[in-house]
This record gives structure tokens, sequence and C-alpha cells, in this order.
């Protein structure tokens, strides 16, 4: 089930237009993802905070969100410091921990983390349907919205039916081991999880239609347009536009 | 009756499913007045989601002739405004609900008939007050029970105005409150509809007259006769012939 826990509130963040938010966080997580420079990155890392502070969101939550990036992040300590040439931090008979690689390390850990921020303060604050009220305004084609929009609605139907077909399959003894018979079972459920969802689309498309479904994209969302919203997105461009002028110069 | 305005009429519909054998509907004739109130009750297998399903133009019958408001209709084309008049009511109502929240499902309709943003909502929330089920609108609509998700999809395909409604199993999977509900909704609608059901009680409260569906074939009021009896069995287990 996906959660939509951020999405109600109202910060400043939560008011503005889904377009200007999702321009805002392109632009800067382009720049935060390409700057080389571990300083400026700490910069943008700042100015997330500076943003999920602004969303008013509820801290613990924000943490829980973020908490399964540090398992990819613990794997990436582990490996690349040891892995890595250049200059030598440390060695311990045959293991060799390299200055490069942690400095690599502790940029991919803050732009990580500065990324997923960047998209919980400014995403994640608004429902599905805005998102793809937003999408749609930025000419994104109503085909891929519809992708995402239908994903989120009926993801939770599909894993309900798999549960169904598991407990099914339970019921009558099945007990997945190591062994072609369960492989078997297991291929068997996908494949009957893929016919049950083809004819569900077949059945979603015909109710569509009957409703005068004209592969138009409406929404209901009504955003005022405000002087906000340009305000934000000049203010989000010049911080972006100045750290990247700063890194250059730096260079 | 003659006198009464006919708003669906099927003649001599002949559809089998590709790669079957056996006619799902054969020579099957229909005819639909306005102000009826039909029900139908029949076998599963019979055919009869696949006839609801003719009427709206989503399965093409082999042969055999469909008039809606007097007009034939052929090609998808020709049933795209007919849509919006007849309103279906599906067996799952997940296949029904398809966008993220209450309101937008509800004013889908309303906003593909080219009303306003502001019309279409307000459609919705009058839709939904009228079936007693208001303060959703927000809600995410998989996260509904399975009554709340029926009555909204009622509520979705009555915002669209039909002059006609079928419904497909209205009542399958729910309990007795949100059932009396819906007869209560029915009887109170000023609609011509045809309910499909195996729920003897809630077809009989909800409508006038009771059509049946055997091999492919409709069977009217005139040819059968499905009623229920209670009786005591007043010679145990000994044979009996009942009068």
């Amino acid at each position: 089930m996906i959660e939509e826990k951020f999405a109600s509130g109202q910060s400043f963040i939560h008011k503005l237009d889904p377009k200007t938010r999702i321009v805002a966080v392109i632009i800067l997580s382009f720049a935060a993802a390409l700057c080389d420079i571990f300083f400026v990155a700490v910069l943008y890392f700042i100015i997330s905070t500076v943003l999920i502070v602004m969303a008013r969101l509820n801290r613990k939550d924000v943490i829980e969100r973020i908490k399964p990036v540090f398992w990819f992040l613990l794997m990436i300590w582990i490996l690349i410091p040891i892995t890595f040439d250049g200059q030598i931090l440390y060695q311990f008979s045959w293991l060799k921990i390299s200055g490069t690689g942690v400095i690599l390390c502790c940029k991919i850990t803050i732009k990580s983390i500065t990324i997923l921020l960047l998209f919980t303060s400014l995403v994640a604050t608004m429902s599905i349907a805005s998102l793809g009220n937003g999408l749609h305004k930025l000419y994104v084609p109503d085909k891929l919205i519809f992708l995402l929009l239908m994903s989120y609605r009926y993801i939770a139907v599909i894993e309900d039916e798999y549960k169904k077909l598991l407990r099914a399959a339970k019921f009558r003894g099945f007990r997945p081991k190591t062994n072609l018979h369960s492989y078997k079972t297991f291929a068997y459920l996908a494949g009957m999880l893929f016919v049950r969802a083809s004819f569900r689309a077949q059945r979603v498309h015909q109710a569509m239609l009957c409703r005068g479904f004209n592969q138009k994209f409406h929404s209901l969302d009504i955003y005022q347009a405000n002087r906000f919203n340009f305000i934000f997105l000049i203010g989000i461009s010049a911080a972006g536009l100045s750290l990247v002028i700063l890194e250059k110069i730096w260079i | 009756m003659n006198n009464k305005k006919n708003i669906i009429r099927l003649k001599n519909i002949t559809f089998s499913y590709p790669g079957s054998d056996i006619c799902t509907l054969d020579t099957l004739d229909l005819e639909i007045n306005k102000g009826d109130r039909l029900g139908m009750m029949a076998p599963n297998g019979s055919g009869k989601t696949t006839l609801l399903h003719t009427i709206m133009g989503l399965c093409k019958p082999d042969s055999g002739v469909i008039e809606i408001f007097g007009k034939r209709l052929k090609q998808e084309k020709d049933f795209t405004p007919i849509r919006s008049k007849i309103g279906l009511l599906f067996q799952d109502s997940d296949d029904q609900l398809f966008c993220p929240t209450v309101l937008e499902d509800v004013a889908f309709g309303p906003l593909n008939l080219g009303f306003s943003q502001q019309d279409a909502i307000d459609i919705a929330k009058t839709t939904l007050e009228k079936l007693g089920i208001q303060g959703v609108e927000k809600n995410v609509t998989h996260r509904m029970s399975g009554g709340q998700k029926r009555l909204i999809a009622l509520a979705a395909v009555l915002a669209m105005e039909p002059e006609v409604l079928l419904l497909d199993e209205p009542t399958a999977g729910l309990d007795n409150r949100v059932r009396e509900k819906l007869i209560n909704i029915l009887n109170g609608l000023d609609i011509t509809y045809l309910v499909i059901s195996h729920d003897f009680d809630f077809i009989k409260a909800v409508t006038d007259k009771i059509y049946s569906m055997e091999s492919g074939k409709i069977l009217t009021d005139e040819k059968i006769h499905i009623h229920r009896h209670e009786h005591i069995h007043k010679h145990g287990k000994r044979p009996h012939v009942h009068k």
C-alpha cells in the first residue's frame, strides 16, 4: 500500500502549484547530482533541509522515509574505500583504505540524502493526483500520466490478488522450498497474476469507455496562480545557478 | 404497454466468444421501454453479463440489430454518445473505480461530458450526497470498504445522469445494511433499469417484472414464473408431492 503521509498539510510548500514544485525539484536535483565539490554538495544539503523545515513535516516520519537509502549507502561505504585506487589513508596488511574513496563516499552520501530530501519536501507533499495534474501542465503525454495514476490505483489490487493466490496455495499445503515444484508453483502464480491483471485491464478499459473516456486527462485540482509560485521558482533557480557558478569559479 | 416509449430494442442478437462454438447469445430479443423496472435471474454462464455488454457496445454481436433511442447502432462511434445515457454498474467495483480519489472518480464522467471543473465537482458532490455517502470525497478509492465502493461506483454512474441503468449483480458480496440502502436508492430513483442478480428478495423488492435467460435466449414473464414459497414438511422425510 502506498501511503501519502505528507500529502496533506497547510505549509507554504503545500500551497504551491504542483507544476512549480516539479520544475524546482528537477532543477535542484540535477544540479545537486552533477556537482563535484563536497562543500557545494553540503550547500545543496542545507537547501534541502530548509525546504523540509518549510514544508513542516514530522521529522521522525521524514527519517523513516529516507531510511532505505542508508542500506544502499552502507554497501557503498563498505565497498568503495577498499576497492578504490588513490592516496592510501590507512593500511592493515593487505587491506588498503583509500582516501579518495572515502571522499567519494562522503559525496555520494550527502548527494543521495539531499536528493531524497528534495523529493520528500517538494513532490511527496502533493497527492498522486496532483502530481498527475502537474505533469499534465508540463506537457508530459497523457498516456504516461494515466500509466502513473493507474499503477498507483491498481498496485494494491494486484497485491491483493497475489496474496489471495498465495493463500490458496498455502491452504492446500504448499510450502516454498528449494525445489522444482516450488519454482513451478511460483511461476504459475506469476502467470496467473498476469492473466488476471490483463483481464482486469480489459474490464477497467470497458468501464472507462462506458463513462465517456476520450483519451483526455482531466483533473479536479484548482491551484490559484499567485506570485509566490513565480518567486519560489526564481529563488530556486537563482540558488541552483549561483551554486553552479560558484563551483565553476572554484575549479 | 405499446404506447410507452421504447428505449432499447435488441433483435435476433447472436454472439459467441472467439474460439467458442457455443452461442452465448442466440437470436435473442429484448425490449426495454421507458419506466420499466426489469429484473433478470438466470444461472451463471447464461450470458447475462454479455447481454449488458452488448447493449453498451462492448461486445460486438455476430448478427442482429441493436436499436437504442430509436437509432440503429453498428460501430464503436455510434455507441459513444449512447454510453453517457445508459449507465452500467459493473460486477466488480474495483474495475469501475479507477481514479485516485472518490471525488475524481465520480467527477470523471461529467468531465468527459464536457462540464467545467467546478460544475463537475458540484455534480459529484450532490450525487454522493443523494446516495448518503457525503464526507468521503477526499478518500482514496482503494481503501474504502466493499459496500462503500459499490455505492461510489453507483454514484459515478448516476453522476452522468443516465436515462437507463443496467446493474450487474449489484448485491454480490454486500452485507444486509448496504443491500437495504441499495433497495431504498433504487426505489427512490425515477429511472428505467434492468437488474441482474441471483438475490431473489432483492430483485423482488426493486423490480416490477422478472425475466430469465436460458441457452442464450430471454424468457419473459409469461413463459416463466419464478417464485419462492415456504412450507412445512408435515410428511417429514417420507416422499411427497408438492401441489
